[in-house]
Order: structure tokens, then sequence, then C-alpha cells
């Protein structure tokens, strides 16, 4: 066990090193395990976050409905989009970026593996606090902006403003931890030949989004810290009886805010930017367009966070100048609709379910861009805020945008992470229920929210020519269900030996990942690719003349691969402890920072010292037993 | 210390871990930012004293709260703290040289100056606890000790680092081959440094 084949001295006696079981899980710094943990943990979060969706339909079935008490409702609808969000669209796509970005730039993993590790663990734990409050009683009830001064200790004594306030803190750490993981992995580790302008398209929307995390999610983590503070030590950064100013919380918050809304879409537009071109067996169109116009939506979205406090107001020069700028982001949103289509146009289309998902996301991107801009013009917008004309816009670029490509995304790489292509015929039953059920459910939205329905309301008086919409909307949200138990039984049935294993290109693909059996050994390439092109499969096929032969893995002797670890975990506990001790301070002292800080440390010194890429290789480590 | 990391090439031939500081310093900026940004906003907004720069007299007990800046100690910590960025370089290129003597002499200057900045500034928020101004007393209370406080926070944990460092190299295990640990260690000293270049002019010397 002192030796591998490299001849280095290696500490692995000490580093956990199952292959299977629940301790291989707890500790896996592999980016695939690490991808499936994000995927299920953010799928379980999005189901709970429909499930407070369909509550919420429920409740506004009828007029003066009593399903739920309006204390409830609050926490219904803040819990959905807070969950929706972070813990159900960010982590979804994260599981995309861990699972695909290595094997998309012929990468072995993540430049830290540990660091990856520890970013799931403190997602996983943001997660979990911030839903812990509905075992009190006490969830979030503030909406997911958080709005000062409801959210000081006058107006919301209870715990359920800190279980958001630290849920999100933490979750705020996860993301900055990955975003610097996944910046320095697509900077640093691309296979030879792989230049920026040869990346794959969803690499680019991923490396774009990886520098929107690291320049967004400080702002929120300050404007947490004043919410901290001002609800713990008793300062007024928030409070106007101290001198404070409320607007100062909307500014930090939309700074993070609307950036947060390219976090959530970008990873979506590279992924349809993979599958329009495969299924339309056709090269993506303007590639060099779409990188760029990807950066300019992402540094523009830094300067339109105020478009969404018109109704402070700001004053006719911040709106125009914020109305402008709004307006200047349908421009390169414009190239990529237009990109998508070019590529689509004249290609010979394969009608399989990604596609399905991915033309459909067109569509739709398309109706909530349209409302998106209309938000733009300030004085229209003054009729707009707060109705749900707004939740239609943004369910159309969320759901309508993320989702279904989320959809596309996961019916598209399935084969590469579990070895099986989903059932065709579940998938476009799965495809029709949500497309009509989603129109059903947020079209109806457009005209209740003009009508002057206000949003965050837990009902609504009847005579008001808001019920036929309603009961529209809320059965178009059981379709949507209907669809997702669809898609349940799809991944049920067909790992229920049903399917056949997949060959490593079921698609025909044009990316590197599908150069590499389904799924993918632990190291990934044997040799590491050389790439002389965009497409960088498709001209391996070319050159070849045709499909290439089914790939064959070696044992992996001879590869470096990083150890696993539990470091990641205790320093991600410790961590939470530490919100967790600030957050019941009041009650119990200090000792909880204390412990959490301590752990914190140690568990951090533990992983800084430990040896994390040691020389062992895979298979030929066991040999050593 | 995944010092194998080394051994892995990478597609900029910089190390991974150097990329990764800079992109956790361009985050922090706007950490630092944000916090800058609103004790500018809120200067000025204070409805009660202690002020910074002028005197206040307490409407109910008649009592006059001088201004509350000592400009000269935090200019010496200042001072220090700048010159410690120097000292950092030249542990550096002790370290890269293998020149152990200067390595440990120099990473102890730094670590000193870090040390008496951070007791600057606990002695520094005691004395201004006792004249009056505390995190609830007013907004430049609140924007004062949150800017500067997380300020120091980073100049404490940056010490931490430092004298892990600084046991490393008397150990030995500090060797040229594994100076990029303590330039990456530098990176984030020269970083804290900058944030406290901004920091002083804004908060002490404006008026």
């Amino acid at each position: 066990m002192a030796t591998t084949v490299l001849g280095h001295e290696t500490h692995a006696a000490a580093a956990p090193s199952e292959k299977t079981g629940l301790w291989s899980w707890l500790t896996t710094v592999d980016h695939k395990r690490i991808g499936i943990l994000y995927g299920t943990s953010a799928f379980i979060f999005f189901l709970i976050g429909g499930l407070e969706a369909l509550i919420i339909r429920a409740q506004l079935f009828t007029p003066n409905n009593n399903l739920v008490s309006p204390d409830f409702y609050n926490q219904l609808f803040t819990m959905h989009g807070t969950t929706m969000i972070f813990l159900g669209v960010m982590p979804l796509s994260a599981m995309f970026f861990n699972y695909m970005i290595p094997l998309q730039i012929g990468a072995r993993d993540v430049a830290f593996p540990r660091l990856n590790a520890f970013s799931y663990w403190v997602f996983l734990a943001g997660g979990l606090l911030m839903n812990a409050g509905f075992l009190v009683n006490a969830a979030p009830n503030q909406g997911w902006f958080g709005y000062a001064n409801l959210t000081s200790r006058q107006y919301s004594p209870g715990l359920n403003v800190d279980f958001w306030l630290f849920g999100l803190q933490v979750l705020g750490v996860a993301s900055l931890a990955a975003a610097v993981n996944f910046f320095v992995t697509i900077i640093n580790l691309r296979a030879p030949g792989m230049k920026l302008m040869r990346m794959p398209m969803f690499v680019w929307m991923s490396f774009i989004t990886q520098v929107l995390l690291l320049l967004a999610f400080p702002v929120i983590t300050v404007a947490l810290i004043f919410l901290m503070f001002d609800r713990f030590f008793g300062t007024h950064f928030y409070i106007p009886s101290g001198g404070g100013d409320p607007i100062l919380w909307q500014h930090l918050f939309w700074i993070f805010g609307h950036p947060e809304v390219y976090i959530l879409v970008l990873p979506a537009f590279g992924i349809i930017s993979e599958v329009l071109p495969v299924f339309s067996r056709k090269p993506l169109f303007g590639y060099a367009a779409m990188v760029f116009s990807g950066a300019f939506i992402a540094f523009v979205g830094f300067g339109v966070w105020s478009h969404h406090m018109f109704a402070t107001g700001m004053g006719p020069i911040a709106d125009t100048f914020f109305a402008l700028a709004t307006m200047l982001i349908a421009i390169p949103t414009g190239v990529k609709i237009f990109n998508w289509i070019g590529t689509v146009w004249g290609g010979s289309i394969q009608y399989r379910t990604p596609m399905y998902f991915a033309l459909a996301f067109i569509g739709m991107f398309i109706i909530g861009g349209l409302s998106g801009v209309m938000h733009a013009v300030a004085p229209h917008d003054l009729q707009q805020t707060d109705t749900y004309f707004v939740v239609a816009h943004f369910h159309y670029v969320l759901f309508g945008g993320s989702i279904f490509a989320l959809t596309a995304g996961a019916y598209y790489w399935w084969p590469k992470m579990f070895g099986r292509v989903l059932d065709e015929g579940l998938g476009k039953l799965h495809f029709w229920l949500m497309f009509i059920g989603f129109n059903l459910t947020f079209f109806p939205m457009h005209f209740v929210g003009l009508y002057g329905m206000p949003r965050r309301v837990y009902t609504y008086h009847a005579g008001l020519g808001f019920d036929i919409w309603n009961q529209m909307e809320t059965v178009g949200a059981f379709i949507i269900m209907l669809a997702f138990l669809v898609f349940l039984y799809n991944m049920v049935k067909t790992h229920r030996g049903a399917g056949t294993k997949t060959p490593a290109d079921p698609w025909n693909g044009a990316t590197l990942e599908w150069s590499i059996s389904s799924p993918p050994p632990e190291w990934n390439f044997d040799t590491t690719p050389q790439v002389h092109s965009r497409d960088a499969l498709w001209e391996f096929k070319r050159e070849h003349g045709g499909m290439l032969p089914e790939p064959t893995h070696g044992t992996g002797a001879g590869i470096h691969m990083p150890n696993p670890s539990y470091w990641p975990l205790v320093t991600a506990f410790g961590l939470l402890l530490l919100n967790l001790g600030i957050m019941f301070s009041p009650k119990t002292g200090p000792w909880g920072i204390v412990v959490g800080t301590s752990v914190l440390f140690f568990g951090f010194f533990q992983w800084v010292f430990e040896k994390g890429y040691s020389e062992f290789t895979t298979p030929a480590h066991g040999a050593h037993h | 210390m995944s010092a194998e990391a080394h051994a892995i090439e990478t597609s900029t031939g910089i190390d991974s871990r150097k990329v990764a500081i800079w992109t956790f310093i361009g985050s922090e900026c706007l950490f630092f930012a944000s916090l800058i940004a609103t004790y500018v906003t809120y200067r000025g907004k204070s409805l009660v004293g202690p002020f910074p720069h002028e005197p206040w007299t307490d409407p109910a007990t008649g009592k006059v709260l001088e201004p509350i800046f000592e400009i000269p100690l935090v200019t010496l910590g200042t001072a220090l703290l700048l010159f410690s960025s120097l000292f950092i370089v030249l542990a550096l290129y002790g370290a890269q040289r293998g020149n152990r003597k200067m390595l440990l002499g120099w990473l102890a200057a730094t670590i000193a100056c870090g040390l008496f900045f951070v007791g600057m500034q606990v002695y520094e928020f005691t004395h201004f606890v006792h004249k009056g101004l505390t995190l609830q007393r007013n907004l430049f209370g609140a924007s004062f000790f949150t800017l500067t406080g997380f300020h120091g926070t980073h100049v404490t944990l940056g010490v931490i680092w430092l004298i892990t460092m600084f046991i490393l190299a008397v150990r030995g295990q500090l060797p040229p081959k594994r100076s990029l640990n303590l330039e990456i260690a530098a990176l984030y000293w020269h970083f804290v440094d900058v944030v406290w270049i901004v920091i002083f002019p804004v908060v002490y010397l404006m008026k």
C-alpha cells in the first residue's frame, strides 16, 4: 500500500478508498459523482418547490378560498421562489457544470476536486437549513427578495427570516467556492488544442456564468451581513428610525439579483446551443456571435439592476438610464435567438425528446423576453409592478427558459451519465404535458396581471374577472405535476433493466464527452484528447470516415487521480454549525459560534495538510490491498 | 499541500492555485466595494454623534463628544501594513532561492506588522466604544465597524495563514520548489493591503 506504480510514497492508508457504498459517496471527489449528488438533491428540492407551487395554485383555485392560512401562504410563495432559484435551477445547472465541463474540455477532473466536494456539502447544508423552518412552522415568509424593513426584528420577530438569511449565506459560500473552481478549470484544464474559441458553447456559457457568480454573490453576502447585523446586533443599516435606508437593501439585492437572472439562464443557453446543432446535424450558427453576445449580456447585466426598482421613485435620469440599458440587453439576446433559428434552419432535424424541449425553449423564451422588454418601459412597468404580469414574465424565462433547457439537457445527457437512453415515448408524453401545462398555467397570468391581480396575496374576491383565469392556471399547474410524474416514471422504467446499455455516442454528438464510454470511467480519458477544431468529435468522425468504433478503456493504471476525502464534509459541517451558532446566539450565547468556528478551522487545516493528489491509480491501487 | 499538482500541465502554464487566488481576489473586490459603497452612502447621514471629524453636542446631556478619529496611530498602522507588503516580497525572494535566514526573518517581520495592525485596530475599537461610538449608536458606527472590522478579519486570517507558513518554513517544509505556497499567501496579503489603501483615505482622511 505504501508505494504505487510511479514509485512515489503515498499516504493512501490514511485516506478513505472505498469505491462503493455510502462512505464512498460521502468522501467522493469525483466530479461525475458530485454532479449526480447535485442533480439528485436539486431534483428533490425542485419537487418540494413544485409541491409548494401546487398548494399555492390549489389555494387560488377559487376566490376567498381558505385552504391555507395567509401566513402559511406567505411561507409557501417565499420558499417556492427561493427554492426554485437557489435549490432548483442553480444546482441543476451545477450538476451539468460538474459532470459535463471536465468531459467537454477533455480533463480528468475539475481543478480542485476537494473544493468541489466542499461546494456540494455546503450547498446541501444551506438547502436543509433553508427548509428546516418548516419543521418548526417558521419557514421564511417575507418573499424571496427579502425587502427591508419587512425583514427587521420589529416586523419579523420570529426565526422565519433567520432561516432564510443564514440559509442563503451558506448557499452563497457554496456558489462562490464552485465558481472559483469552474473558472479555474475552464481557464486551465483544457485539453491540448482546445483554444477558448474552440470550446463547446455550454462551456462558454458556463464560464460566463462563473464570472457572474464571482462578481454578484459578494454583493448579496454583504447585504445579508448588514441584515444579520440589524437583526442580531442592533444596527440600523435598513431601519429608518436609526437613519437607515430600506432602499439600500433593494440596491444591493438587485445588483446581485439581476446578474442572478443571467446566472439562471446562461447555462440554459449553453445547453440549448449543444442540443440544437446535434439534432439538426449542423454546427452551431454564428459561434463567435454566440460567445460575444453571451459576454455582452453578462456585462450589461450588471448595469440594469434598478429596473426592478422603478416603483421606488428614483427620478427621471436613473429611470431613463436603467430603461435604456435594459432594452439594450434585448439586442444580444435577439442575436442568440436568431442564431439558434439559423442553426436549425436547413438542418436535417431529428425529432428526439431533447430536441422537442430545446425547440420549445426558443418559443417560450421569446415570449418571456418580449414581456421583459415591456418591463423596461418605466411608465409601463409601474402598471405591472407586483402584479401577476410579472409572475407570467419571469416564469416564461425561468420555467419556459431554464427548466425547459435543463430538461432538454437531462434527456440529452442522461445516456452519458447513466448509460441508458430515456424512453422516447414517455419523453414525448412528458414534453407535451409540460408544454401544455406550462402555457395553461402561465399565459393567463398575463391577463389577470394586466387586470390588476396583485402577486403574493393569499386570495382574491369574486367578480373581479380573475376567477376563470385562476382556475385555468390551477389546472395547468396540475398538468405540469403529471408531466413530472411521467418523467419520474420514465427514470424508473429506464433503469428497471428495460432499456439496453447505450453506446458511447447515441446521438452522433459533436463534443468530447461522447468519445468515451457511457458512463465514463473514473479517470474519464485514457489519453488526453488532442483537439484541432470546434465540434472536435465531429471532426474526429469526419477524419475517420464515419462513426468511431466503441471506445475500450484500459485499467487506468498510471493515471493520477485525486484521493477521496471526508474533510470537505467536516469543513462544510463546521460552516453550518457556525451559522446555526450565530442564529441561536441570542438564546445560547456564543458557544455555538465557538464550536462552529473550531470545527471549520479544524476541518480546513486537516484538508489543507492532507495529501490531495497522491500517485495512486484507480484499479492498480486496489491490487495493493 | 498538493505539491504534486505542479506536475499537472495547465492550459495557461500558470499553476491552478495561482489562478484560483486571483479569481478569489477578483470576487473579494466586490465584497469590499459593497462595504465601502455603503460607508460612503451613509456618510453624514448619522442622526446622532459621535462623528468622525466634527464634535457633537448631545442635546439630552449637553455633553460634547469629540471627533473620534486618531489619525497618527492609524497612520502608523497603515505604514506598517504597507511595509509588510515589501517584507513579504523579500521573504518570498528568500523562499525562492532557498535562503532560509531571509525567508524566516522577513516572514517574521511581516507577521509582526500584521499583528501590530490587528492590535492597533483592537485598541482603536475599544477606545471608540469608550467614547460612545458603537455598532448600534449611529450609521457611522455601524458602517465604520463593519467595513474596518471585515478588513481586520481579513488581516487576522492572513496572519494565521502566514504563521502557518512560518511554522512550515521552520520545519524546512517550504523549499524553493514549494515557494508557490508562500507566493499565494503573499498575493492575498498584498490584496488585503491594497484594500486598506482605499479604506484609509476614504474613511480617515476625506472630510
